[in-house]
């Protein structure tokens, strides 16, 4: 009889385990994979959306179109999983057996975390928010424009300033940059958490203007004054506000008792075991590393996790670890763009921003489709781009 | 110095920024001259909490390390 292996949630991470184990294991193993939707979204495009340079469409599709078909897709929720009866109950009431789980739920925005900002914040950290978004800056005719992030930790971390150095162009090209002023909210003194990054960018975004108010951590919005106020009591009015709402592990996580108080799952950095739980890993945004919430990372622990299973399928001594390895593309508008590539040992040492890595992160958003989910694109080389060009 | 610490933040593998933002949070539930010890790994907190102290008001009364822990006393203004 197979292994029987349940894969929760459809993103990168969760396709691409389900393609790669039953690429490797081909009638030894029976995976089924249960997302509540159905359908899969490329997240990184939100900011694209969300600035008018593309459209929702291009972002979102069918999970079963990237699916081998040998795995089952389930399209229902994932209610709570029984860790010691290996199950996972299923919101239509049905119970899925396991021998190994995957949690690659992702994660959830939480913006009723923060009063008042549901009501007056834009973002663009869902489809819907980034069109909203995309509307009221077509609605912007100058002002005052704040920028930040609403709670730690979030998706993609470089998002946030990708969108100011894009929006900052995005003003200037419809002529009304000098009409504007932007602010960026951050939670430390400096621009970007990792200090290499940081030190590349500042100099980039005080050349553009952009305001950093700095330990600027966000308390709450009040809408009707326009105001938002931070946790070391300063305040601010905008005109338009863009903040990266509160993220949390999903419920079935908090449900089934295994996640921390906010939802994220205790995971094994380098095996990503469930800790206590030979059986379950946890793979993307759902696991509690301290490392980047984003696709990037769910795609090199993808290999990882789907090696381990088959390893302990076939008997065998797992080969593989994860090294925490990251790489996140930071667009830093007038069309160029820069890399952070990090792991665990190695902090980053962006190049340069350059027209190349531009071309590159939209050679990726082209070609994601066809290779990312399905596990096509080569280990070593994750761009065709040689390593050697990356400082020029 | 346990004496007269209001509250204890154990944010013991937390990376950056998450040590500023929960000592943030902490800071902002309590009164004036209320002093927080905040433990923390990440060796990025050292220059972090020095430049928050200095940025917020907030005094850093005491820093000291205990193997891989860093240990921050911090009264509010």
């Amino acid at each position: 009889m197979p292994a029987r292996v349940a894969v929760l949630g459809g993103g990168v991470g969760g396709t691409l385990i389900a393609n790669l184990l039953v690429k490797e294991l081909g009638n030894e193993v029976k995976v089924t994979l249960v997302d509540p939707t159905g359908m899969h979204h490329y997240q990184p495009g939100y900011l694209y959306v969300a600035l008018g340079q593309a459209n929702g469409r291009w972002l979102v599709r069918d999970e079963r179109t990237l699916l081998r078909k040998e795995v089952d897709l389930l399209v229902e929720k994932a209610v709570k999983v029984d860790a010691d009866a290996q199950t996972v109950q299923l919101g239509r009431g049905g119970v899925l057996d396991w021998d190994y789980l995957v949690i690659a739920t992702g994660a959830r925005l939480a913006p009723d975390l923060v009063p008042g900002l549901l009501e007056s914040s834009h973002e663009f950290y869902s489809l819907e928010g980034a069109q909203r978004l995309r509307e009221a800056l077509r609605r912007f005719r100058g002002g005052r424009l704040v920028v930040g992030i609403a709670g730690i930790p979030y998706k993609c971390p470089p998002a946030p300033v990708e969108f100011i150095f894009l929006v900052e162009e995005h003003l200037r090209k419809r002529g009304l940059r000098e009409r504007s002023e932007i602010h960026y909210l951050s939670p430390l003194n400096r621009c970007f958490t990792i200090e290499s990054a940081s030190k590349l960018l500042q100099p980039m975004l005080d050349e553009r203007g952009v305001h950093l108010e700095t330990f600027f951590n966000v308390d709450a919005v009040d809408p009707s004054a326009g105001v938002v106020s931070s946790l070391e009591g300063e305040k601010l009015e905008y005109d338009l506000l863009v903040l990266v709402p509160p993220h949390r592990g999903q419920q079935v996580v908090v449900d089934s008792g295994l996640g921390d108080p906010s939802g994220w799952l205790p995971t094994d950095r380098n095996t990503l075991n469930v800790e206590g739980h030979e059986r379950i890993f946890a793979i993307g945004d759902a696991t509690n590393l301290p490392i980047s919430k984003s696709g990037s990372t769910a795609h090199f622990e993808a290999p990882v996790v789907a090696s381990r299973i088959a390893s302990l399928i076939k008997g065998t001594a797992p080969k593989t670890n994860y090294g925490g390895r990251v790489m996140c593309f930071v667009e830093t508008g007038n069309r160029k763009a820069t890399v952070l590539r990090f792991d665990y040992e190695h902090p980053p040492a962006p190049p340069r921003p350059n027209s190349m890595w531009h071309v590159a992160k939209w050679m990726f958003n082209r070609v994601y489709w066809g290779v990312v989910p399905q596990g096509r694109l080569p280990e070593r080389m994750p761009l065709p781009i040689p390593e050697g060009r990356s400082g020029t | 110095m346990s004496q007269g610490i209001t509250k204890t933040l154990d944010l013991k593998g937390l990376s950056c920024p998450l040590p500023i933002v929960k000592t943030a949070q902490a800071a902002k539930e309590l009164q004036s001259g209320d002093v927080i010890e905040a433990l923390a790994t990440d060796p990025g907190s050292v220059a972090d909490f020095a430049a928050w102290c200095k940025s917020t008001g907030n005094e850093l009364v005491e820093q000291s390390q205990d193997g891989a822990v860093f240990r921050f006393v911090i009264r509010k203004k």
